[in-house]
C-alpha cells in the first residue's frame, strides 16, 4: 500500500510560531515524498487539533502521521491515542521535536526554521518505514515470592498474605527472624526485640496463606513480571517436620558442642539444633559437618531419644518448583568484620567485641544470660563504644550505616541499667539522631552520665604508658572539640560495626537480575520516586539489602514492596512494549553473542532449531543485542536499522 | 562566503540525554542549531555502522550521548556503547578522520547545561575542522 502521510505543524501559541516560519515549513513538508497533506494549527494537542488529524485520517485515507511540535516525551502518547481512535495503528506515527530542541534553544530564526525543516524531513522519511506494532497482554499469577525472612520479609509476607494472596517465604537459615532476632532492646523505645518480633514470626508460621520454606534457597529463577518460575532447594534437615513436636530432647542429649552462629560465637549449640528457642519453625536441623554420625559413623543419640521418631538420617535435599507473579528480595545484610582493621585490636585482645556480639551479651536469653562480662568472667568497670567502625571510612565503606549512633547510645543506656557505676565513653565523629524520638533519646542518654568524646577512635592498644593504664585497653583518639590527643583506659571496647551487603549479594543479584549501586547494595529504580522497584518489572527490593536502615524504615519498605506486589496482582494483567527485538531465524548463526549481551537475560537458545530466540515479555527494548549481533539477524521493532537510516537521510539530504 | 554550519547527527538516549536536551529547551538555554537529535532507547543500540553511514552521507560529525556509567536504564547498555566507541575511534583514525568529529558524552536528564555546552564546543571544533565531505569526493 502506498504511503499517505499527513504532516501537522504546531504553533504552540508563539512558543514555536514565534521563532519558526510555519508557513514555509508547511509548504516544504507538503512537497516531501509520500505527503498528502501538511497543515499547521495553533495547538495540535488541543481537542480541535486532535479532531483535525482524525478527520484527515478518515477523509483523506491517511495511513501515517507526523506531528512537528513539542518533545515526544511530552505528547507522543497523546497522538498515538489519536491514531488509535481513528482506527490507525498507533505506531504509524512519528514526532519531530521542534520546540524543546529547536525553537526554544536556537537564537537565529532562519537557522531554526532550517533545523525544523530537516527534522520534519527526517520524521517523514522515518514514518514511511514504520510498520504496525501490536501491544501484547499477559495474565498475572496471583502468588508472590519473598526472599529473606528478616523483619522486612516477614512484614511483606504478612501484608500480602493478609490480603488473601499466597506467599512463598524463602529463608536460608533454619529459622526466620533475621538479625532482629539477635538484638536485645530496640532504640529509641527500648521494647525488647523478641517481644515485638516473636508474635510476628508466629503469625508467619501459622498463616494459612504463607508457605514457609526455611533452610532453603532459590536455585533457579526465570520468567517475566506476572509469570515467574522459581526452583527452590530445601536443604535436608534430617528431622521430619511432620513428626517433630519441638520437645528439645535431641538437643539436650546430643554430645557435640560447637560455637553458635546465632550467638556470634559467644555461646555453644549442639550438632542438632534450632538457632534460638523461639525459632519458627521450631524444628531442629542437623549440622552434618559436626554431627558424629555424619563425621564418624557413630552416635545416633538424637534418634534414640526422640520420642516422636522424627530424626531421619537418610533425609535428602528436596527441590520445589513454584509459579509466582511477583518477587520481593529482602535478604538483609552482614556486619563488617573489624579484624581487617587491625588497629582496633579485634580478635587480638580479649575484650574487644562487635556491636552484634554486645547485643547477644545484653540479651537476657543470650549466652551470658544478659550479663555484661569480660572474658575473665569479671564485670567491666569501664567501657568504650566506638562509632563508625567500617562506616564513613574511605578505606572500608564511604557510607553512613545509619543505625550505629543510635545503637551505640542504646548500649550506653543498657550499661547504665545493668552496671550503674561503670564508666561509659562514646567516641563519635558526628551524632546522627534523625528519626522520630531519636534526638529525645540522645538527650536522655546525655543525662545518664555518659561521656561523649567527639573524635573517632583511632586505635585500641594494651601498651600501657602509665600505671593506671596497666592491664587495660587504651583507646587513642583525637578529641576534635578540645583539639588534643587522648588516651582513655577501659576494660571493654565495643565496636559499632558497619552494615554491609551480604557476602552472597552477587549471586542473589545474578539470580534476580538486580543491579547493585557503588556501595554494593541492590539498586532501586529511583531513589526517591521508586524506592522499592527495580528496573525489572515485578521484582522489588526492601530493607537493608537496598541500603542501611533501621527497623522502622525496613518495616516501612516491607509494606511498600507488599503494596507494589498487590497492585500488580490486582491489575491482573501486564502489557509488553512492542518496540522489542526480534531474531530472524534464517540469519542467526548461533554464536551466542546476543545471549551474553542482553542485560535482561531475555534471549534464550532454542536447542531444536539451533537459533537464539527473544522472549518477548522479558525484552526491555534497549537494542543492545541488535547492535551486537555479528550476523545482522536481530531487528528492534520501531527502531530498525532502516528506520534509523531513513531518519538520518532526512537530516542529511537537504 | 557564508559561514560554514556543520551538520552533526546526535544519537541521544531517551532516558538521560534526550531528556537533558529537552530540559535545555524548557530552561530556555541557547545553543547552536547544528546537532540534529535522533532518539534511541539506549546508546547500546548504536551500531558503529550508523556513525560511518552518517559520516559518509554528509554529516560533519556525530555525537553520541547517554546515561552516566551506572545510571543506564537498561543496567549496562551504555558500557556496550563505550566499548564500541573506542574501537570505532581507532578505525576512524586509520582512515584519517579527526577524532574530534565523533564524540561520546554521558549527559544525565538534569544536565541541560552540559548538553548545551557539549553542543557549543562540538560545533565550534568542527567548524574549525571544516566540512568532512566524506563520500562526496572520490
Ligand atoms: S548474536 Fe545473532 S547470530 Fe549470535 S546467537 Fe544471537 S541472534 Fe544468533
Ligand atoms: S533489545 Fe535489549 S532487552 Fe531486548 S533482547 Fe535485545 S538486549 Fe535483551
Amino acid at each position: 500500500m502506498e504511503n499517505r502521510i499527513g504532516v501537522y505543524i504546531c504553533h504552540c501559541g508563539t512558543n514555536i510560531a514565534g521563532k519558526l516560519d510555519i508557513q514555509e515549513l508547511a509548504s516544504f513538508a507538503s512537497k516531501l515524498e509520500g505527503v498528502v497533506v501538511a497543515r499547521e494549527y495553533k495547538y495540535m494537542c488541543s481537542d480541535p487539533g486532535q479532531e483535525m488529524i482524525k478527520k484527515d485520517i478518515k477523509e483523506l485515507g491517511l495511513n501515517r502521521i507526523v506531528v512537528a511540535a513539542c518533545s515526544p516525551q511530552m505528547h507522543e502518547q497523546t497522538f498515538r491515542r489519536v491514531l488509535n481512535e481513528a482506527g490507525l495503528n498507533p505506531y504509524l506515527f512519528q514526532m519531530a521535536n521542534v520546540r524543546e530542541q529547536d525553537s526554544w534553544v536556537t537564537g537565529d530564526s532562519k537557522l531554526a526554521t532550517q533545523k525544523a525543516a530537516r527534522l520534519i524531513a527526517a520524521a517523514v522519511r522515518r514514518v514511511s518505514n514504520h510498520e504496525p506494532l501490536q501491544i501484547k497482554t499477559f495474565g498475572v499469577n496471583p502468588a508472590a515470592l519473598v526472599v529473606g525472612g528478616g523483619i522486612t520479609g516477614i512484614e511483606a509476607a504478612l501484608r500480602i498474605a493478609d490480603s488473601g494472596r499466597r506467599v512463598y517465604l524463602v529463608e536460608k537459615e533454619p529459622s526466620i527472624g533475621g538479625h532482629m532476632a539477635q538484638f536485645d532492646k530496640t532504640f529509641p523505645t527500648l521494647d525488647c526485640a523478641a517481644c515485638i518480633l516473636t508474635p510476628k514470626m508466629s503469625s508467619v508460621g501459622v498463616h494459612p496463606n504463607i508457605e514457609l520454606l526455611t533452610y532453603s534457597e532459590v536455585e533457579e529463577f526465570s520468567g517475566f513480571a506476572g509469570n515467574f518460575k522459581v526452583k527452590i532447594k530445601k536443604k535436608a534437615r534430617y528431622v521430619d517436620p511432620e513428626k517433630c513436636t519441638s520437645c528439645g530432647l535431641c538437643q539436650e542429649k546430643c554430645p557435640v558442642k560447637v560455637s553458635s552462629e546465632f550467638d556470634c560465637g559467644l555461646g555453644m549449640r549442639k550438632a542438632i539444633y534450632t538457632p534460638f528457642p523461639q525459632a519458627v519453625p521450631n524444628i531442629p536441623v542437623i549440622d552434618t559437618e559436626n554431627c558424629l554420625f555424619f563425621t564418624k559413623g557413630v552416635c545416633k543419640v538424637c534418634q534414640k531419644v526422640c520420642p516422636a521418631d522424627a530424626v531421619k538420617f537418610d533425609d535428602k535435599d528436596e527441590f520445589v518448583e513454584v509459579d509466582v507473579g511477583a518477587v520481593i528480595v529482602s535478604t538483609g545484610f552482614d556486619v563488617f568484620d573489624p579484624s581487617v582493621a587491625a588497629q582496633y585490636g579485634y580478635r587480638r585482645y580479649d575484650n574487644v567485641v562487635t556491636s552484634l556480639e554486645f547485643e547477644r551479651m545484653c540479651n537476657a536469653s543470650g549466652p551470658t544470660g544478659g550479663k555484661i562480662l569480660l572474658k575473665s568472667g569479671d564485670t567491666p568497670k569501664s567501657l568504650a563504644i566506638l562509632h563508625c567502625i567500617g562506616s564513613r571510612d574511605e578505606n572500608y565503606h564511604e557510607y553512613c550505616s545509619r543505625i550505629c549512633c543510635m545503637q551505640s547510645m542504646k548500649f550506653a543506656h543498657l550499661v547504665r541499667e545493668k552496671l550503674p557505676n561503670a564508666k561509659v565513653y562514646e567516641f563519635y565523629i558526628d551524632l546522627r539522631a534523625f528519626g522520630k524520638g531519636y534526638e529525645e533519646f540522645y538527650k536522655r542518654v546525655l543525662n545518664e552520665d555518659v561521656i561523649f568524646i567527639r573524635g573517632k577512635g583511632a586505635e585500641v592498644t594494651n601498651f600501657a604508658e602509665t600505671p593506671e593504664e596497666e592491664g587495660k585497653l587504651i583507646v587513642r583518639c583525637e578529641d576534635t572539640l578540645l583539639g588534643s590527643v587522648l588516651r582513655v583506659p577501659v576494660d571493654m571496647v565495643v565496636l559499632s560495626v558497619a552494615l554491609e551487603p551480604r557476602r552472597d549479594s552477587n549471586k542473589v543479584a545474578k539470580t534476580f537480575l538486580l543491579s547493585r549501586s557503588k556501595d554494593g547494595f541492590f539498586l532501586e529504580r529511583h531513589p526517591k520516586l521508586a524506592p522499592v522497584s527495580t528496573t525489572n518489572d515485578g521484582i522489588y527490593i526492601a530493607g537493608v539489602c537496598q541500603g542501611p536502615k533501621d527497623i522502622p524504615d525496613s518495616v516501612a519498605q516491607g509494606g511498600a514492596a507488599a503494596a507494589e506486589v498487590l497492585s500488580l496482582i490486582d491489575r491482573g494483567k501486564v502489557t509488553t512494549e512492542p518496540e522489542i527485538a526480534v531474531i530472524d531465524e534464517k540469519r542467526c548463526s548461533a554464536c551466542f553473542v546476543c545471549i551474553r549481551a542482553c542485560p535482561f537475560n531475555a534471549i534464550k537458545f532454542d536447542e531444536d532449531k539451533n537459533v537464539a530466540v527473544v522472549q518477548e515479555a522479558l525484552c526491555k527494548a534497549c537494542g543492545v543485542c541488535v547492535a551486537a549481533c555479528p550476523s545482522g539477524a536481530i531487528k528492534q521493532q520501531g527502531f530498525t536499522d532502516g528506520q534509523i537510516y531513513a531518519e538520518m537521510e532526512g537530516i542529511l539530504a537537504i | 562566503m557564508e559561514r560554514f554550519e556543520p551538520r552533526i547527527v546526535g544519537f541521544l538516549c531517551r532516558w538521560c540525554s534526550y531528556a537533558g536536551a529537552d530540559l535545555a529547551g524548557t530552561s530556555r538555554m541557547t545553543y547552536p542549531p547544528n546537532v540534529y537529535p535522533i532518539r534511541v532507547n539506549c546508546t547500546g543500540r548504536i551500531d558503529p555502522t550508523f556513525i560511518i553511514k552518517a559520516l559518509t552521507q554528509g554529516a560533519d560529525g556525530v555525537l553520541i550521548a547517554g546515561c552516566h556509567p551506572g545510571d543506564c536504564h537498561y543496567n549496562k547498555g551504555n558500557y556496550n556503547a563505550f566499548r564500541r566507541y573506542l574501537l570505532l575511534k581507532k578505525l576512524l583514525g586509520q582512515v584519517g578522520i579527526d577524532e574530534a568529529r565523533v564524540r561520546l558524552e554521558w549527559i544525565s536528564a538534569s544536565e541541560a547545561e552540559k548538553f548545551a555546552r557539549v553542543v557549543k564546543e562540538m560545533t565550534e571544533t568542527i567548524r574549525e575542522l571544516g566540512p568532512l565531505n566524506w563520500g562526496k569526493t572520490g
